[in-house]
């Protein structure tokens, strides 16, 4: 237990000292959600759809939790890099307590940037429907974060190097964000589109937060969080299995 | 306390390790030496269980690496070749990370710290992150940090790489001092014979993943009949320039990993 709460912490210093990166990666979120936000706002409205920043904002929430958090996942090939990777796996301490403190140690302080992203949306003007929801809505934010770190700590355990990583980020990440219904309604979508987007775990996760919120759901609470839940826990699973696996 | 018997590590059909046999004394300091690419990281890696060999047997302490790495991991301690600190730490924390990975009591583990920080000179700058340190320092911090769960053996692999003159002779006393006062057996590896002369109690001679000499510093001198230990070095292992072997074979082990992931 002592092992995993020190690696935890060690997220967690790390995160806190590196202002600079807090700062970067809070400014893509802010940018959607200014640009798009403001941009399509009165289309949106035109269209009888109601208020697009109430539909996007959970959405630029999400967006600001999923990306840090698979970046901290993938610091395992920077530890690699740096060498202090060995320092853990040398340990008398087994690879699943590693991979439990790093990945709670990420989820953590990627909640914490969603929950900065939420009081930046607060003030651009998005109000929380239902307040007594908002434990649940931090449940959903946690899982999005535990999901982006475990599909990091696979990524970061498989990669030898730094090389490959930008692939993935443009290939992987990047469309798990934009194919999900982040950004846009799924009603009247074209039907391959929406298969593409229920497929994704990370609609369920923005769809129970935005719910939780105080605002639409497509599919329902239970089923988003069944469905975000479980394909968290097995990505953990695939995720830890690969790290166990790495040789140095 | 270290038992190797035909040890054998194989990457396809290249042996980085053959056949090797070797044993070192309690308190002793051993000195594991070899051109590059020999085989002496992968025998380290082999003894302190980061690699499963393909042949032979180990005895670390009593235990197997690959059966009871438990109980290996938590009566050695490791300096790696290339530093293995988190930098965005300060070195209090690095040290403190290591005690609790290593189940150092709460009761006892401030006072070992500044204890272990005090020898090799770095209590005064516990609170300082690591990234501001020279390589020196780093090197020390990682002494002390391997010395924190009191290990029976010490490995050091090349342990004053890339090191002044005044660091390299720091650390090699306190390496002596280890093994005089505190009776813990020194395994380690280095590129400089006459550190090796000096401090090292019984050396080993490795080559192409055999072992082609072993002795006392004067008893290999003497077999040659050389005057300095890195005379009699190039007499058994010639003058070849080994290190594009060593890239090829890691660049080889790189592909074989990527490939067998797919």
């Amino acid at each position: 237990m002592s092992a995993i709460y020190i690696l935890w912490l060690r997220q967690l210093k790390r995160y806190f000292r590196a202002r600079i990166r807090i700062l970067s990666s809070l400014g893509q979120p802010v940018l959607f959600l200014v640009s798009l936000g403001f941009g399509f706002g009165h289309l949106y409205q035109r269209a009888g759809a109601g208020n697009y920043l109430h539909y996007l904002a959970p959405g630029v929430i999400a967006m600001g939790i999923l990306f840090p958090s698979v970046f901290s996942g993938i610091e395992i090939i920077w530890d690699r890099q740096f060498g202090f990777l060995k320092e853990t796996l040398v340990a008398p301490v087994s690879r699943v307590q590693i991979v439990l403190g790093r990945t709670l140690g990420g989820a953590t302080t990627a909640l914490v940037q969603g929950v900065v992203v939420l009081m930046i949306c607060l003030v651009a003007g998005f109000r929380v429907g239902n307040f007594w929801l908002l434990p649940v809505a931090l449940g959903f934010m946690f899982l999005i974060a535990l999901l982006g770190n475990s599909i990091g700590t696979a990524i970061g355990s498989a990669l030898e190097d730094v090389q490959g990583f930008q692939l993935l980020m443009n290939f992987l990440v990047t469309p798990l964000f934009f194919f999900s219904n982040a950004l846009f309604p799924v009603d009247g979508l074209p039907a391959p589109m929406k298969l593409v987007v229920s497929l994704n775990p990370l609609s369920y996760g923005i769809d129970g937060l935005r719910g939780a919120l105080g605002h639409t759901f497509m599919f329902s609470q239970a089923i988003d969080f069944a469905v975000l839940g479980g394909i968290t826990a097995i990505l953990l699973g695939i995720g830890s299995l690969l790290f166990s696996r790495i040789q140095l | 306390m270290i038992e190797v018997k035909n040890l054998t590590k194989r990457y396809g059909e290249f042996s980085a390790v053959n056949q090797i046999s070797f044993s070192v004394r309690k308190g002793e300091i051993f000195g594991f030496l070899g051109p590059n690419g020999a085989g002496k990281t992968t025998t380290i890696k082999m003894l302190t269980t980061m690699l499963k060999p393909t042949e032979g047997s180990v005895r670390v302490c009593g235990f197997d690496p690959v059966r009871d790495q438990g109980s290996v991991r938590r009566t050695i301690g490791i300096v790696f070749q290339d530093p293995s600190l988190d930098e965005q730490l300060t070195a209090f924390e690095n040290m403190e990370l290591h005690a609790v990975l290593y189940g150092v009591g709460r009761r006892e583990r401030d006072g070992r710290i500044e204890k272990l920080l005090r020898f090799v000179g770095l209590w005064d700058r516990r609170a300082d992150f690591v990234k501001r340190f020279s390589g020196g320092m780093k090197r020390r911090l990682e002494i002390a940090r391997a010395l924190l769960h009191e290990p029976k053996i010490m490995f050091l692999d090349e342990p004053t790489l890339g090191l002044d003159p005044q660091t390299r002779n720091h650390i090699w006393s306190y390496i002596e001092n280890l093994s005089r006062e505190r009776g813990v057996t020194v395994f380690f590896t280095t590129h400089y014979m006459e550190e090796a002369d000096r401090v090292a109690d019984e050396i080993a001679v490795i080559d192409h993943g055999k072992i082609v000499a072993q002795g006392s510093p004067a008893s290999l001198k003497e077999k040659v009949q050389k005057a300095s230990l890195e005379d009699a070095f190039i007499a058994l292992t010639g003058h070849a320039i080994r290190d594009e072997e060593a890239s090829n074979t890691d660049h080889l082990r790189q592909v074989r990993k990527f490939i067998g992931r797919r």
